[in-house]
């Protein structure tokens, strides 16, 4: 039987995974795939407390929607920074963009 | 009753239009500067001739109205005018004085280049006098009190090109501020214990008797320390014979009508709650008995003309101080109104044989009587009248102000005081005889001063010999109905006393006319012969050199430990507080790389710190996740 502990293990091994991939990878868009899986660990945990604490309603439900379509339109917000520093300078190493330091 | 309460707020006002004015527009022309402050101060004057007539048709009677200025909590702070007898007779003081003056001035600061600037603040000086008068709270009345003190620092200093003149400015302002400083001390403690700055509220206050009598002296004696600062009493009395320095019309307003009067009339103005205290009362008398005899005493061997004449304002106030402490309310006032006019017309006087002479020292005078007669006559009717003798003004206040202190009982304050009142008259004639009699000393081309000068000479000497005759008991406009108030003994005219002030005052000017007049006993050998006192005299008891000798040894001692306490602790507290600053911001900036994901990760640092603090110190949140 599958309980709401099972699906939080699984939200919390996917959203290390995320944060792993956020922290170690240098390619910037190997950085924006990582924050992807962030996302959907939150979803998943939303639609598991939504289906065991309160079967009635449907707002975690709704609500996980709407985090999907907000995260597809910030990974365009922040492929397109990407694409306009890798333009401006060839750089796609997010190690290599420190320009913004003392 | 509205037309009286808007004109005496009109009255108050109008001078500080005209100053306003003055130095805003009308800087350039001199005459018309003159016009503006002289039509302000006139209107003035009407006005205080009407609210006199309308006091006079019931004395007792009083009018008041309050603007709300600030309210905080329970603190009110208003805006507001009173008018009552004392106010209504001050007012006529004030403005007649001042017009006088101003007239005056037309003549006697002809061809200065300040001569607009004088004018403005000459306005600026009446408005804040006019404005202590009005008050009818403390606060207000502080404010211009504070006016007047700053007046007479830009009046004192007016040519402060002079270095003597920009010293004795400076010296005037902060000698009052000693003064003023207990003023202020005496002020919150006793508007902070009855809850109100209003005068006739703090009266009934004190009256209650809620007060100990321990702390009724200690607020009376702040009180007065006001007083003592801006009417010249016995320690803080330095800084008026060098007020000299200034323009003789601003030595004849502030001597006469408007800085040295208001310590006077602030006593009166609360007489209710200095009366209360009967210690406070004595201390004013004793302080203001050895004032008199002080500076009387001075001015006996004092060279130049106008520091004669205010060592004699010393004495005169000191007097005043001696009536209002021997619960003579209105012999105090009375003999500050009639001081107003004889004291104006002396300084007025001495500005004008100044103006011929061009010198001070009255050594430098002499058998000016033929060259300048009005001034010499107007000088005489003056001298006579401060020497109090009958039936010049002086006489009848000076009277009033002997049967006070003989009212009281206290044998000593009295016989001191007809004792200064030899002094007085000595020294008043032995500076007419030296400057008025005798041959001249250099044919100079002396004459008389022009009209605008003596007019204002002789409506002052007329002033003086009538002004008095308000004094007689009994009449329908004695200032005695006129100014009364309750649990006050009358005085009644003592034959006796008035004969005795008389003949010691016609032996003192006997004295001085043998010395200097007729010149049968030798004022040298005199000199010689009192050697020792003489020269404490002369060098007016050596009070200036040892407040110097305070400053130089004790005062900057211990502002030189301060002046390291600041140094080195206070600016030491602040400098390393901005080491610190920069020291830490220095060691931290090292921690922004510029690399994103060193930012992110302290963010999840952060917030695994943030989730182990929860689990630690409240753990019972983790049960909703276990639930």
């Amino acid at each position: 039987m599958l309980t709401l502990m099972h699906f939080i293990i699984l939200s919390v091994i996917l959203f290390f995974i995320g944060i792993f991939g956020v922290l170690t990878r240098r390619n910037a868009i190997g950085i924006l795939m990582s924050l992807e899986l962030i996302f959907n660990a939150i979803n998943i945990n939303m639609v598991a407390f939504s289906k065991f604490l309160t079967p009635q309603e449907i707002y975690g439900v709704i609500f996980t929607v709407f985090i999907i379509t907000v995260a597809a339109a910030e990974s365009v917000l922040g492929l397109a920074i990407i694409l306009a520093i890798y333009r401006s300078g060839q750089k796609i190493f997010a190690d290599e963009m420190n320009l913004m330091k003392w | 009753m509205e037309k009286i309460l808007l004109s005496g707020f009109l009255l108050v006002v109008l001078p500080f239009l005209a100053f306003l004015i003055i130095v805003t527009f009308t800087k350039r022309f001199k005459m018309l500067s003159a016009l503006i402050s002289i039509t302000a101060i006139f209107i003035s004057f009407i006005l205080s001739i009407i609210i006199l007539v309308w006091q006079l048709k019931d004395p007792s009677s009083f009018l008041k109205y309050d603007i709300p200025w600030l309210y905080i909590g329970n603190l009110k702070m208003n805006i507001g005018i009173i008018i009552n007898s004392l106010t209504a007779i001050m007012l006529l003081v004030v403005t007649t004085v001042s017009l006088l003056v101003q007239i005056y001035s037309i003549s006697y600061m002809k061809g200065d280049e300040g001569f607009s600037k004088f004018f403005g603040f000459i306005s600026l000086f009446s408005f804040s006098m006019l404005g202590i008068v009005i008050s009818n709270n403390l606060l207000q009345l502080y404010i211009f009190w504070e006016l007047v003190g700053l007046c007479s620092y830009l009046l004192i200093g007016f040519w402060y090109f002079k270095p003597e003149a920009a010293d004795a400015g400076k010296k005037a302002f902060v000698v009052t501020r000693f003064g003023d400083f207990g003023f202020l001390i005496g002020i919150l403690i006793i508007s902070y214990l009855s809850g109100t700055f209003d005068i006739l509220e703090i009266e009934n206050f004190v009256k209650n008797g809620t007060l100990s009598d321990k702390m009724l002296l200690i607020v009376v004696i702040l009180l007065f320390c006001g007083a003592i600062g801006k009417s010249g009493q016995f320690p803080l009395h330095v800084w008026l014979p060098d007020a000299m320095e200034g323009p003789t019309p601003v030595s004849a307003l502030i001597h006469a009508a408007t800085m040295v009067a208001a310590g006077v009339f602030m006593v009166a103005r609360l007489f209710p709650i200095f009366s209360a205290s009967p210690d406070a009362m004595l201390f004013i008398a004793y302080l203001g008995a050895f004032t008199a005899l002080f500076s009387a005493t001075i001015a006996l061997t004092q060279d130049d003309i106008k520091r004669v004449l205010a060592y004699s304002t010393l004495s005169q106030l000191g007097y005043m101080m001696l009536a209002l402490g021997s619960g003579g309310y209105v012999a105090g006032m009375f003999h500050l109104y009639t001081h107003a006019f004889f004291k104006a017309l002396l300084f007025l006087c001495a500005g004008s044989v100044i103006h011929a002479i061009h010198s001070n020292n009255i050594w430098q005078m002499g058998g000016l009587h033929k060259k300048m007669p009005v001034t010499s006559i107007t000088f005489f009717i003056a001298a006579l009248a401060i020497s109090g003798i009958y039936p010049l003004s002086g006489f009848f206040s000076k009277d009033e102000i002997f049967l006070s202190i003989l009212y009281s009982g206290n044998k000593l304050l009295y016989y001191s005081a007809m004792f200064t009142a030899f002094l007085t008259a000595f020294y008043m004639f032995r500076l007419y005889f030296v400057t008025f009699s005798g041959k001249p000393k250099e044919e100079k081309n002396v004459h008389e001063s022009p009209l605008v000068m003596t007019v204002p000479l002789i409506i002052l000497a007329l002033l003086s010999i009538f002004s008095g005759f308000i004094g007689i008991p009994d009449i329908k406009f004695s200032i005695h109905k006129f100014l009364f108030i309750e649990h006050l003994k009358e005085a009644h005219f003592d034959f006796k006393v008035a004969l005795t002030s008389n003949i010691i005052a016609l032996s003192g000017i006997l004295l001085a006319y043998l010395i200097y007049g007729l010149k049968i006993i030798n004022a040298d050998n005199l000199k010689q012969k009192s050697g020792i006192i003489y020269n404490i005299l002369k060098n007016k008891y050596y009070i200036d050199e040892f407040y110097m000798f305070l400053i130089k040894n004790i005062y900057y001692t211990s502002t030189e430990a301060i002046k390291w306490f600041d140094r080195h602790i206070v600016d030491g507290a602040v400098n390393l507080v901005a080491f610190l600053c920069r020291w830490t911001g220095g060691k931290l900036k090292l921690t922004i790389t510029g690399r994103v994901q060193n930012y992110a990760m302290y963010i999840v640092l952060g917030v695994i710190l943030i989730i182990l603090a929860i689990y630690v110190y409240q753990p019972d949140v983790m049960n909703i996740v276990r639930r």
